[in-house]
């Protein structure tokens, strides 16, 4: 399954990841030599096998309906490389 | 039920209508971290490391939440699903701290169900729920503090969700106005969900499709993303529909596309094409491994059900002799429909059914009060009845007792006692009077006497005024007859 | 006074508790050599402050008899834990500012216990990386160089590295697809990837959730089992942290290994196999056979897809993982016009090369219409590369391998940098085991005729750390391995 460089576009944005007009090209031929590699996994026919999700079989835990955290404001926008009046503040969401 | 045609000049089309519900679950922790869920604090101060997103953190989920899911897919008559799974949702969102959602998407927590749903014909319809899971909220941001910038709240991201979606089932905007009534209600009266529209504790996405009436297929469905009430959700199907019918009628196509709906004018504008939808690539959520309930468990959740809507309602109309339509408003609301019962007990179930439907209503209307507000209270209320199947007074004196009880909150028994309203039903009492209006009115008896037989009447109400209102009519009837035909 | 140094953690408790020298005269020492050895490029951020007035600390407790099981020792935690006010990095520009507000589980066990953070480690970009080349903050260099400045593995080559060069007691890693054991193995170190669920993710900056797990590097095999000790254990704010019992693990140490059955996989001896490595491998075998030990070939039959399957579930995760750093809550911020741009901006510029190319496969391989055929297809793959371990172990108690199929190579070697599968390959011993979850070790076995460490693997069955450690130190005792 190669990939054309429309794809590549459309990846490169769904991963918020500008690739320059001159990069396309030569990303596209990367991504498919990793993916043609990748395609030796159809050497092994999987039909009948069940996908592994969660590798220690642990039965989800659930913990009790409690408030343990919050009220710490100052530690959550500490970090912030923009905050005011007590949010984080980004450029003007239009939708 | 009358069926819902658009008629047009060139042809009859039907609606088909599917609608995806998110209603917040109520618990006192987010789904997956310990901070508060309470709305309405000061910005990011129910927010945890986990709410925020930060690097290294991880979920935890909360068993209240799933509890609560478990009822509310019991209430929706659906399946339980012992297997669930959680997922991770893929977009970029300001709103959204790790720009991924965790919600369940092969294996949700509740399978199928369905709901019954009351229509204004008396008639009933039955909407099929084709799925619910368990979700996180997003945060929200504020837009109007700045010309250049939005400002991100995140003490709403995290909070539990459960998005309820119904199969295409809808055929009118009653229908779907109905069905949002009464999964409001089922939902109130779990505690799950307080469903209030409003404040988007309950948010509602609409998938509008129109078809050639009689025909069988589906066509291009158009989403209306949280339209927040059930009057604008009832507007949208109807508006969206013309404008499906109105392009296909002029040899046009409906493209598939995310619109938004405008309370201020009722109709819908396009927010997102489909060439631009996103590519959520969901995948099992590595930090949460599968969900298993056990049989157990929810049994033990189904024990704990109480009756619902539908079931109340049964029993009203077929213990208690009310009305489909009376047993239907009165159980809309848990409250509502506990204080009826409480005021019924030992008392005449429909006589306070009527009283309810009527003045206590129109009482708290007035007032503006919630019936846990009331002035009067169930037992006063079942005493009042009580006081006029007994004929102690009648129905008029009764009314103004009631005045006074939402005044006072005083009891019935007392006031009757207190003002001396007790109906008068002793003959010579009341014979006294009439023969006093008789003698007082010399010219109507000769009247009477004469063929105006209709005057009985007159002095049935002259009697009743004299004995201020607390001579029993029925007597005063009779004895009125009785002494002018003699 | 410097040689203080060379002793393991376990040699500097004892001198502690005899008070044959002070936690204070013991870090500065250590921060003696983190300055002389600064070249090595092996910590991001030093905090030589914070860690002698732990070592303060640690020397009174000593005095008042209340010392703990690390009491003093100088740790280097590599610089994807995060850590309570000291800058965390994940050796990337895009965190480069990042001063986490809370600490990791398992720092916060080895403080617990006593521990003085002397400072964070460099690492490939957000661990994803075999070569410690992807740092933004630049490649580590192996202190077992000589001519050529060589590389100490990845992704925990400042952790390595470090261990190495003495510049800590011993330091933690994480392991994703042998980024604890590669880079252990390369410098001569030793480490284990504990199984999954037994150390806490908590506060670990993820890279591929369902593979990452912590563990220590340290200069040898007690060393190791007495710091997987404090660092293990389960959290209930991990929900895939297991709760099982952690066992005193040094007391394994000394445990007879006659009649266990160690499995070397047919597999692993491909064609072409490097023969030094394979020497070592056999010889490994033999003096495990010598003290009794039962040594047989096993078969793990789909070992050749492990690579592939692994490149399909790691990016994957990660491009999910790594969609939070988008400059809006903290870390690097480029600006925008609109919030797209700036995520865009933000997130070119913020990430490496490797990172970003890793984000892309991820985000394919989960994308409409090709999931089922990649995604799902390698966690399909998973379940047959696990099932292989599972019968395996039906047959013997341990798995011996090579750790790796190489030494250290030189830093900027084309081969590998043209072409990322070159690089991917050298994981092929190690990422195996981290598709099933399973406990792995490294630990030097000798050097090759270029005079570089070779390191060999020992894989137990899930939460039996205890039956490797035992193996593991015979190894040790009979390879006599001398360190730098």
């Amino acid at each position: 399954m190669a990939i054309d460089n429309e794809t590549v576009k459309r990846v490169a944005f769904l991963s918020r990841l500008k690739v320059e007009d001159d990069k396309i090209e030569p990303t596209k031929e990367e991504f498919n030599k990793i993916l043609q590699w990748i395609e030796e996994l159809n050497e092994i026919n999987t039909d009948e096998v069940e996908p592994l999700i969660s590798v220690n079989n642990v039965n989800l835990r659930m913990r009790n309906d409690e408030i343990t955290t919050g009220n710490c404001r100052e530690d959550i926008l500490k970090n912030a490389p923009s905050a005011e009046y007590d949010y984080f503040a980004v450029p003007k969401v239009v939708e | 039920m009358a069926e819902y045609i658009i008629e047009t000049a060139k042809g009859k089309w039907e609606v088909v209508v599917g609608l995806e519900i998110h209603c917040q679950i109520i618990s006192k922790s987010k789904i997956f971290s310990g901070a508060s869920t309470e709305f309405g604090d000061e910005p990011n101060t129910n927010v945890s490391f986990v709410d925020a997103g930060m690097p290294g953190m991880l979920p935890t989920l909360n068993k209240e939440c799933v509890h609560q899911a478990i009822k509310t897919g019991l209430g929706l008559n659906a399946k339980i699903n012992k297997y669930s799974e959680f997922s991770r949702k893929n977009y970029f969102y300001a709103d959204m701290p790790t720009d991924y959602q965790i919600t369940q998407f092969r294996y949700p927590i509740v399978g199928e169900g369905n709901i019954c749903v009351d229509l204004s014909d008396g008639s009933t319809k039955n909407i099929g729920i084709e799925r619910m899971h368990i979700e996180q909220d997003a945060g929200k941001s504020i837009h109007d503090l700045s010309p250049t910038k939005s400002f991100i709240d995140l003490n709403r991201a995290g909070v539990g969700l459960m998005e309820i979606v119904t199969k295409p089932d809808f055929r009118s905007p009653e229908e779907a106005g109905a069905f949002l009534r009464k999964l409001r209600s089922i939902l109130r009266y779990l505690g799950t969900c307080d469903g209030n529209m409003d404040e988007g504790s309950m948010r509602c996405d609409v998938n509008v499709s129109v078809r050639p009436y009689g025909s069988n297929e589906f066509r291009t469905r158009c989403e209306m993303k949280n339209v927040n009430s059930v009057k604008f959700v009832m507007q949208a199907i109807e508006n969206e529909a013309k404008r499906h019918i109105e392009v296909y009628e002029n040899g046009g196509t409906v493209e598939q596309e995310t619109r938004q709906f405008d309370p201020s004018t009722g109709l819908t504008k396009v927010m997102r094409k489909k060439e631009f939808a996103h590519d959520y690539r969901y995948f099992p959520e590595p930090d949460l491994p599968p969900l298993i309930l056990t049989d157990e468990y929810i049994d033990s959740v189904k024990n704990e059900m109480i009756e619902l809507p539908d079931a109340k309602k049964q029993r009203f109309i077929e213990k208690l002799g009310l009305t489909a339509y009376d047993a239907m408003v009165l159980c809309e609301n848990k409250e509502v429909a506990d204080f009826f019962e409480k005021a019924a007990a030992g008392h005449d179930a429909k006589k306070v059914a009527n009283w309810m439907m009527s003045d206590f209503f129109a009482m708290l209307n007035k007032k503006h009060l919630e019936i846990s507000q009331s002035p009067v209270s169930a037992e006063n209320l079942g005493a009042l009845v009580e006081l006029i199947s007994k004929e102690v007074i009648s129905g008029k004196i009764a009314k103004d007792v009631f005045e006074i009880m939402s005044e006072t909150g005083e009891n019935p028994e007392k006031i009757v006692e207190e003002k001396g309203l007790k109906q008068v039903t002793d003959t010579s009492a009341i014979e006294a009077i009439i023969e006093k209006v008789i003698a007082d009115n010399p010219d109507n008896v000769a009247a009477y006497k004469n063929g105006k037989t209709n005057l009985a009447g007159w002095f049935v109400g002259q009697t009743l005024k004299l004995s201020q209102g607390k001579a029993n009519p029925q007597i005063v009837n009779k004895l009125v007859k009785e002494k002018l035909d003699n | 006074m410097n040689d203080i140094t060379k002793l393991t953690v376990c040699e500097t408790l004892d001198a502690l508790k005899s008070k044959k020298f002070s936690s204070v005269e013991l870090t500065k020492s250590y921060l003696e050599n983190m300055e002389k050895g600064r070249h090595y490029n092996a910590y991001i951020t030093e905090c030589a402050d914070k860690a002698l007035k732990q070592a303060e600390m640690a020397d009174r407790n000593y005095q008042s008899g209340n010392n703990r099981l690390l009491e003093g020792i100088p740790l280097g935690i590599k610089d994807l834990f995060c850590t309570k006010d000291i800058r965390t990095t994940a050796a990337s520009h895009i965190l480069d500012n990042f001063v986490p507000t809370y600490e990791s589980t398992v720092t916060q066990n080895l403080l617990n216990d006593g521990a003085v953070f002397l400072g964070k480690l460099n690492l490939d970009e957000f661990a994803m990386g075999g070569s410690n080349e992807t740092s933004y903050f630049g490649p580590v260099i192996n202190p077992w160089s000589k001519d050529k400045d060589l590389v100490p593995g990845g992704s925990s080559g400042g952790s390595a590295a470090a261990v190495a060069a003495n510049m800590c007691a011993a330091a933690t890693g994480t392991d994703t697809g042998g980024s604890i054991r590669e880079p252990a193995a390369f410098c001569g170190c030793t480490g284990i990837k504990p199984t999954y669920g037994r150390c806490s993710r908590y506060g670990i900056v993820a890279f591929a959730s369902s593979l990452d797990q912590a563990g220590p590097i340290a200069k040898d095999v007690k060393d190791c089992a007495l710091l997987l000790q404090s660092m293990a254990g389960f959290d209930e704010k991990d929900s895939t942290s297991c709760d099982i019992a952690v066992p005193n693990y040094v007391d394994f140490l000394n445990k007879d290994i006659k009649g266990l059955t160690i499995g070397l996989p047919k597999e692993y001896r491909p064609q072409g196999l490097n023969e030094e490595v394979a020497s070592y491998w056999d010889k490994a075998a033999e003096y495990l056979k010598a003290r009794g030990a039962i040594v047989k070939e096993i078969s793990l039959p789909h070992t050749k897809y492990a690579l592939a399957t692994y490149y399909v579930l790691a990016p994957a995760e990660a491009s999910s993982n790594l969609a939070r750093y988008d400059g809006i809550r903290y870390g690097f911020r480029a600006e925008g016009k609109n919030l797209d741009e700036l995520y865009i901006n933000t997130r070119t510029l913020g990430f490496g090369k490797e990172v970003k190319r890793r984000i892309m496969i991820g985000t394919y391989v989960l994308s409409a219409g090709y999931y089922d055929a990649y995604y799902l297809k390698a966690q399909k793959m998973r379940r047959l590369i696990h099932n292989d371990f599972m019968e395996a172990f039906k047959q013997c108690d341990i798995i011996l391998t090579p750790t790796s199929p190489i030494t250290a190579f030189p830093i900027g070697d084309e081969s590998m940098l043209d072409n990322p599968i070159n690089m991917y390959l050298n994981d092929v011993f190690t990422v195996s085991i981290n598709l099933a979850g399973l406990p792995a070790l490294s630990l030097p076995i000798g050097l090759s005729q270029n005079g570089l460490p070779l390191g060999m693997q020992l894989i137990g069955k899930p939460f039996d750390e205890a039956t490797i450690f035992s193996v593991a130190a015979k190894i040790e005792e009979d390879a006599k391995f001398e360190r730098k």
